[in-house]
């Protein structure tokens, strides 16, 4: 009576291991980290950073970046592994292409804000070079922010003209407007600065009338939105001014 | 011992004398009763409130957010809304702004939102179990609750179960619905809106009833193979049809084709001009006639350069003939009665040198392999089966087949059908999200006999798709109709004389009137009361803009004397705004020294030349139309009333409301009045 209970005991327990393992293989197989055939000494970023979606989306285009050797040349089949914590990539290790680049899709995570993404490649010697980039996330107010601000305020700050708008920037008399991605200038601003610039104009803070007043246009929902929009794609990074943001 | 003497000494032990059996049942009850308590004590929720608790205990407002939290179940519940909401047990802090630097979910206060979560609750939006209280209940699929929270990227889909119209927040649900209507899936599909209202499709696709008057039976093979070879900016989808599928249907296509209105006319025009002078004045006529308004071309480097109203011209010289192009641009509406392109008042000339142009624009490769036997009864035939099988008639108008009727799914639920009536592919994930998703971008995917065609889509458009698609849920059915925004679907068209000659120069393909027309130029519904005869009658002879940063302009109509006036008169009498009366502002205020006034109030308070050109030598801003000659063009009351308010006057419009008193407002209607043309028109 005894054996037979023991025998069913490990047979269950075996059971249960084959599984366990079987399911951990399972797991393995889903995403293969593929084993690196050459390295590199330096990684670069090519293209596909400083993207902004909304929160969840997809981005637009691939993060491209690219593995050069000691002599500066591309390198092939060098492992990348792309690291970022809410964000997910397709596939997050490959091996670099004959031209030394590796292409990945990014998916932005689901709460706004600004993600940095690690790529890292492994050196010959040990150790890994590494390269950072940056994708943003926006979420409602921020999208709502970006909505109105391609709408009123990109003909004139964002210099660059695009099939459906020629930028107005270089018709305007100094001082220059400052494009929204202007971190250094605007990050210093406290919220309430810039929302009294949108509300009544520049003239309200001692600037410039070239920018005129949309309080009787935007409502102050807008307005905030406008703000958060430009806290959102400040580069550098937008941390809080000293005046607490509402 | 053997295990059955065992468990008999047990019973034994406890079904012995009275006292013990009482006292051994007592303990079972004790130890029963206990289940329940101690479930709720390790429950989840008390766990995440137990961590808040720790979380905000060293925060500087720790007393503030103490005394704000209450511990227990949280609910909110809104009975016309069904909706029973306990997330906030767990997600504690939804409303507490100050933790905004916390990114520890479920401790996260919830981002800006239009509205209040006391209004709407959490799962309208987020879907999810909202009367669960584990978190995996809450979250995901279970046995007893299918619908998962929705994922982020989607989440604007839930903003058009009550808002019908186009919303400043939503870019993806906005550029999804018109996307429904552009790709023409409102052909097939029946989509009601939860506001009653149908998915109405805007392109349009060509009737083919007389279509072998216009291309060949190869070129029609060839489309149909792949549409995108031809034009790449082309929606009609790939059906992926084998050759043999092809060729029967171009045989059909011509063999049912009958002879249009136009066919009977005699050309005027002589043949066209094949020489390189002929195509060089051609191309320049095109551009000075704004064709590029509508049509676009591939230029040399492969951007597509023109707008998208109307079909890409980039190898039309391989598909069409000669003279029905001729025809055509005759007189379009003689070919197909329905279609946007209004009827120009081309001379025979300007048709010849046209049509020149547009010939020298083709691809000889195009054709070059198509060699198709010809044509015979069987394979006509088979083509009309193949016609009505794949429901082009759904589309296209064709002799003899009728249109298909409630030929594809309704999808007017589609964003809450049941995950078991769905047929997913293996491997996929079992979501509705990526079944829809799935489903657009590779429908045959899902089975090789299905009949939905692939469309040539990004992935940012099947995600917008998708999201407009998940708008049509059950909850947006039984949401009170007072909490629903739905859009107007003016149906307005101009009458009498003047309205046939605005149908038949299509005004309303760009222009809206009272709520209904196409929004790519300036909307006409108070045109009368804005602008001057005189200048309307100059500017519909020649019409030139203003504003010469734009690409897509107004395109030449060539309107004979009488038809301008008629035209004019009609516009400055029917489309008038109220309150325009000359007592709105009396003239004597317009004098030299109030335009003195506004001249400094332009230039210096409001710096309008940032955006407007009042002097052309000196200023250079592009944003809004110049103001050079604007006395000439725009009523002095007009121009009054539009400082005071442009929103008022044109919804929409990227002029702030710069929020005037009225003596500047004065001043500065006075100066734009001293604005006079040098002989120059100008647009809106």
């Amino acid at each position: 009576m005894k054996r037979p209970a023991a025998y069913g005991l490990i047979s269950i327990f075996t059971l249960v291991l084959i599984l366990m393992v079987a399911g951990c293989a399972k797991r393995r197989a889903a995403s293969p980290v593929p084993a690196a055939k050459a390295y590199g000494t330096q990684i670069v970023e090519v293209s596909g950073g400083k993207q902004i979606g909304g929160v969840g989306a997809k981005l637009s285009d691939p993060l491209v970046v690219q593995i050069n050797g000691a002599d500066g040349n591309p390198v092939t089949g060098a492992l990348v592994s792309f690291r970022c914590l809410g964000l997910t990539f397709n596939p997050s290790d490959a091996l670099s292409d004959s031209s030394g680049q590796v292409s990945v899709a990014v998916q932005l995570g689901s709460i706004p804000g600004s993600y940095q993404v690690v790529a890292e490649t492994p050196k010959a010697g040990g150790g890994a070079a590494t390269v950072a980039s940056r994708e943003t996330a926006l979420g409602y107010e921020e999208k709502l922010g970006k909505e109105v601000s391609e709408k009123y305020c990109a003909s004139c700050h964002d210099p660059e003209s695009t099939s459906e708008r020629v930028s107005n920037f270089d018709n305007l008399a100094p001082p220059a407007p400052h494009p929204f991605t202007d971190g250094n200038t605007l990050n210093p601003m406290p919220d309430g600065d810039l929302i009294k610039i949108i509300a009544d104009g520049g003239p309200a803070l001692g600037k410039s009338p070239q920018t005129p007043a949309y309080r009787s246009t935007l409502t102050m929902a807008e307005i905030k939105a406008v703000v958060a929009y430009l806290r959102a794609v400040a580069d550098p990074p937008y941390q809080g001014t000293t005046v607490e943001r509402k | 011992m053997s295990l059955r003497n065992q468990i008999g000494g047990v019973g034994r032990f406890f079904a012995g004398t009275a006292p013990r059996r009482f006292a051994s049942v007592s303990v079972l009850l004790a130890l029963v009763s206990a289940i329940a308590p101690t479930k709720d004590l390790l429950s989840q929720w008390r766990h995440y409130q137990r961590l808040y608790v720790q979380l905000i205990r060293n925060r500087p407002d720790a007393a503030r957010l103490e005394r704000r939290f209450e511990r227990g179940i949280h609910q909110i519940w809104i009975p016309e809304q069904h909706v029973v909401d306990r997330c906030s047990t767990c997600h504690v802090a939804l409303q507490e702004a100050s933790l905004a630097d916390v990114r520890k979910e479920p401790f996260r206060p919830h981002p800006p939102m239009p509205h209040s979560l006391t209004e709407f609750g959490c799962v309208v939006c987020h879907h999810g179990q909202g009367a669960a209280t584990t978190v995996e209940e809450a979250h995901y699929s279970t046995k007893a609750w299918e619908q998962p929270i929705l994922p982020a990227r989607y989440l604007e889909s839930s903003c058009g179960q009550c808002h019908m119209d186009v919303l400043e927040g939503t870019p993806r649900l906005n550029q999804g619905r018109r996307l429904l209507s552009r790709f023409g899936c409102a052909h097939c599909h029946a989509i009601t809106q939860p506001d009653g209202t149908l998915v109405a499709p805007i392109d349009e696709p060509p009737s083919l009833e007389h279509v072998a008057e216009k291309t060949t039976r190869e070129w029609i093979f060839a489309w149909t193979k792949n549409p995108q070879a031809y034009a790449a900016s082309s929606t009609m989808p790939n059906y992926r049809f084998s050759d043999q599928e092809a060729t029967d249907i171009a045989s059909f296509l011509v063999a049912q084709s009958t002879a249009s209105e136009n066919s009977h006319k005699e050309l005027k025009s002589a043949a066209p001009p094949s020489s390189d002078e002929a195509v060089q004045a051609g191309t320049s006529l095109y551009g000075v006639l704004f064709c590029s308004s509508c049509h676009a071309i591939q230029n040399a480097a492969g951007n597509l350069v023109g707008g998208d109203l109307a079909p890409e011209l980039t190898r039309v010289g391989s598909k069409v003939n000669p003279d029905w192009l001729r025809r055509w641009l005759q007189a379009p509406q003689g070919y197909d009665p329905k279609t946007r392109m209004p009827r120009y008042r081309y001379d025979e000339k300007q048709v010849a040198l046209l049509s020149s142009f547009l010939l020298s624009k083709k691809d000889d490769d195009f054709l070059a392999h198509v060699h198709l036997p010809d044509s015979d009864p069987q394979s006509i035939a088979r083509g009309k089966k193949l016609v009505a099988d794949y429901g082009c008639t759904a589309c296209h108008r064709i002799n003899g087949v009728s249109p298909p009727a409630s030929f594809a799914p309704d999808l007017s639920r589609i964003g809450s059908k049941p995950l078991f009536q769905v047929g997913f592919i293996r491997g996929m994930p079992e979501t509705l999200p990526d079944y829809i998703a799935g489903k657009i971008r590779d429908p045959r995917a899902f089975g090789p006999a299905l009949k939905m065609p692939t469309f040539s889509l990004t992935d940012v458009q099947v995600e917008s798709l998708t999201t407009a698609l998940l708008a049509q849920t059950d909850r947006a059915v039984t949401m009170p109709p007072e909490l629903v925004r739905s859009t107007s679907h003016a149906k307005y068209h101009p009458g009498g004389d003047a309205g046939r000659l605005m149908e038949d120069l299509r005004c309303q393909s760009c222009h809206a009137i009272n709520g209904n027309g196409g929004d790519m130029a300036p909307d006409l519904t108070f045109e009368g009361s804005a602008v001057q005869r005189k200048w309307l009658l100059d500017f519909m002879n020649n019409p030139n803009t203003l504003r010469p940063a734009l690409i897509r302009r107004m395109p030449k109509f060539n309107l004979s004397d009488v038809e301008i006036a008629s035209l004019s008169d009609y516009m400055l009498t029917a489309y008038e705004a109220s309150g325009f009366d000359s007592q709105t502002l009396e003239a004597s205020a317009l004098n030299g020294d109030a335009a003195a006034r506004g001249k400094e109030l332009f230039y210096t308070k409001y710096a309008c030349q940032s955006c407007h050109i009042a002097d052309y030598k000196k200023d250079k801003g592009y944003v809004g139309p110049a103001l050079a000659g604007v006395g000439d063009r725009l009523t002095p009351v007009w121009i009054y009333k539009w400082l005071k308010n442009p929103n008022a006057l044109s919804p929409g419009t990227l002029m702030p409301n710069p929020n005037l008193p009225d003596g500047e407002a004065r001043d500065l209607t006075a100066f734009l009045v001293t604005l006079k043309a040098h002989s120059k028109g100008g647009a809106k």
